[in-house]
């Protein structure tokens, strides 16, 4: 199940860019080292959604034929992972913990904040582009709870004023990690 | 003891400096277990010494590792294709130790997995690593790659004789990948369905092969065994069992955290550690190991952490962190956040969990949001039984996910009846 729920609105649809080269020889490099070439379909959309931010259909389709696989196979896949997109996301992506160690160190209050200085639900992406709010389960920093990935950055012992500093670096483009 | 030898498993890290090379890895005694492993012992002697250290699996059911192997069949890796997979999918709530393990000492694990392949003679490793450890990942490919640059890993290992290398594959995230055979099914490109067992995966594993699939923390004590011995490595616990353990606490105490300690130590000792509850709090009960574990009560605080004392109070040890629910928390809500965790990750395989667990959180959040009646109660407890006990579902997610939901109802009764009498959360004021 994908965790995105609504299409983002600032995000614009268009085509595609091209599937590039480089990442069709990567791909084509993980099938050989595959006992069977659906066995890198997993990672070859990771690659893939790390290059594009999601991954749509014309990706998709160059995807399911590297790995020798159907389209519908392919998108099984897709939609069974939590991590992997199949609309589009904002520029960044704040993934905030909602699993059981952080929701008892206050991880509602955090989560009213992001929707409250975003104006968007858990789910969503701004109208601007800029930001995608997502849950998560557990990022194993339990100990540092509420916890949260923005990006690939992961942040402990989230509070407000957190909440606040990382909408303005997200807005003004330069986030840092402080775990 | 000196402390190294004390802790073995977290004496290298240093989380300031970041994990150590190769170089470093071998000046602070890295590298001697595979050393002794590939020089003079054959694949029966390491499964016999790992046998003899009891050491149990601590990925969550607590099986033994050397009889574990002990079921793989025995060609040599040249003959059979073999696979052996470290677990760290690390998905359930509530444990942060194999993040700890990855990012603070990646080339202990790789030295374990070398000598684990080579006692059950494969080839072909392979790390599932939860996906959103991204800094861990950097950390083991980096391990990876200069274990491979230096021949630790790769062919003819220590002139040897033997193969083996290492592909790390980050998940793209669901619950349900923690289960081995799951684990397995996701590694070969499909959706992450669990797989009926027999066969086990040692005899028909990936791809069909031979596989055995140990928890990250697991391969982490196996240099130290083959390195210094079984009865050294005995001598380490507190219990019956050997080795240390990963133990730690989140929720309400002053300092939650992560900490080896002797297997077999008491919550309380565990606790000290913590520097005890946050000022104002009390301690009300806690899940022993995990999400998936039965709440136990207060009562328990001094409880000795090992497998067989915490299954007799009517839990399970699980990973060993265990997660604090305090005075001023409501259990019903904290439940409630349980469920829904579990609601959403069932895999969808089988219906009586695919439909079982959303319908436990829908009668979870209207006795929450003050909507319950009391026939919920008993459409709850219905599901407690349908659910719960190992067989009525297709793998463990479901009695897993029971186990909280039993326990509380048994344990909070009367906050679940508070919120149904007067139609509210008791607890809005409180937090
Ligand atoms: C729903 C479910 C999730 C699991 N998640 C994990 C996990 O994240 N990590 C892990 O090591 N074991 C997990 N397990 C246990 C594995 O199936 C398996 O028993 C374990 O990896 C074996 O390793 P060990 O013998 O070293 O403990 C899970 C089991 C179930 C039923
Ligand atoms: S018990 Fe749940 S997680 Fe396990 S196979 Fe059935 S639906 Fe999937
Ligand atoms: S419960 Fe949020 S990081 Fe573990």
């Amino acid at each position: 199940m994908s965790i995105v729920e609504t299409p983002a609105s600032g995000v614009p649809a268009g085509t595609p860019p091209e599937f590039p080269q480089d990442l069709r020889d990567k791909i084509a490099d993980m099938v050989a080292h595959e006992h069977h070439a659906r066995g890198a379909a997993i990672e070859a959309m990771r690659l893939t959604q790390k290059r594009f931010g999601w991954l749509c259909d014309a990706h998709m389709r160059e995807i399911a034929k590297l790995c020798s696989m159907s389209m519908a196979d392919l998108d099984g896949i897709a939609t069974f992972f939590n991590l992997l997109f199949r609309k589009p996301v904002g520029e960044n992506v704040v993934m905030l913990c909602d699993s059981v160690s952080c929701w008892l160190m206050g991880e509602e209050k955090v989560r009213a904040r992001f929707c409250e200085k975003l104006g968007i639900k858990r789910g969503q992406t701004t109208p601007d582009g800029k930001v995608t709010f997502l849950p998560i389960v557990c990022l194993g920093h339990c100990d540092h709870a509420p916890a949260m990935l923005v990006n690939e950055e992961l942040y402990g012992n989230v509070d407000t004023e957190t909440v606040d500093r990382v909408i303005d670096q997200m807005k003004n483009g330069s986030v840092r990690g402080e775990s | 003891m000196d402390e190294a030898e004390r802790r073995p498993l977290t004496a290298m890290i240093d989380r300031a400096a970041g994990p150590p090379d190769c170089a470093a890895y071998e000046r602070m005694g890295g590298f001697r277990g595979v050393r002794r492993a590939l020089s003079g012992m054959s694949p029966g002697d390491v499964i016999e010494e790992v046998t003899k250290s009891k050491l149990r699996g601590r990925g969550g059911a607590g099986f033994g590792t050397g009889p574990k192997w002990s079921f793989v069949p025995k060609d040599p890796a040249s003959q059979r294709r073999k696979y052996l997979v470290a677990n760290g999918d690390e998905m359930e709530p509530g444990t942060f130790k194999d993040r700890l393990l990855v990012e603070g000492n990646p080339l202990q694990l790789v030295e374990g997995m070398i000598i684990s392949a080579f006692a059950i003679q494969a080839s072909f490793g392979v790390i599932f690593l939860r996906g959103e450890y991204h800094r861990g990942l950097e950390c083991l490919e980096n391990a990876v790659l200069e274990a491979r640059e230096r021949g630790w890993l790769g062919e003819n290992i220590l002139g040897s004789g033997f193969n083996f290398d290492i592909h790390v594959h980050p998940s793209a995230g669901r619950y349900i990948c923690g289960e081995e055979t799951a684990l397995l099914t996701a590694l070969e490109g499909r959706r992450a369905n669990p797989r009926s067992k027999p066969p086990f995966p040692q005899v028909g594993g990936l791809w069909g092969a031979p596989t055995v699939v140990n928890n990250i923390e697991t391969f982490c004590n196996i240099p130290h065994i083959i390195a210094n011995g079984a009865d050294w490595y005995l001598g380490l616990s507190a219990c019956a069992d050997g080795g240390t353990k990963l133990y730690g606490v989140s929720g309400r105490a002053k300092r939650p955290g992560t900490w080896e300690l002797p297997l077999g130590v008491t919550l309380g000792e565990i606790m000290d550690r913590a520097g005890g509850m946050q000022d104002g709090y009390k301690l009300r009960a806690f899940l022993p190991g995990g999400a998936s574990t039965a709440f136990l009560g207060a009562e328990h605080e001094n409880i000795v952490m090992d497998y067989g004392t915490v299954e007799k109070a009517g839990s399970r040890l699980g990973t060993g962190l265990a997660i604090l629910l305090d005075d001023r928390t409501c259990p019903v809500g904290m439940i409630r956040n349980l469920e829904h965790f579990f609601a959403q990750e069932s895999c969808g395989w089988c219906t009586p969990c695919r439909d079982g667990l959303p319908w436990v959180e829908r009668l979870l959040n209207a006795i929450d949001e003050g909507e319950g009646e009391q026939e919920d109660m008993d459409r709850l407890a219905d599901h407690v039984r349908l659910l719960g006990p190992m067989g009525r579902t297709f793998c463990a997610h479901a009695p897993g996910a029971i186990a909280p939901l039993a326990s509380g109802l048994a344990l909070f009764r009367e906050d679940f009846e508070a919120h149904i009498r007067e139609r509210r959360c008791t607890y809005q004021d409180a937090a």
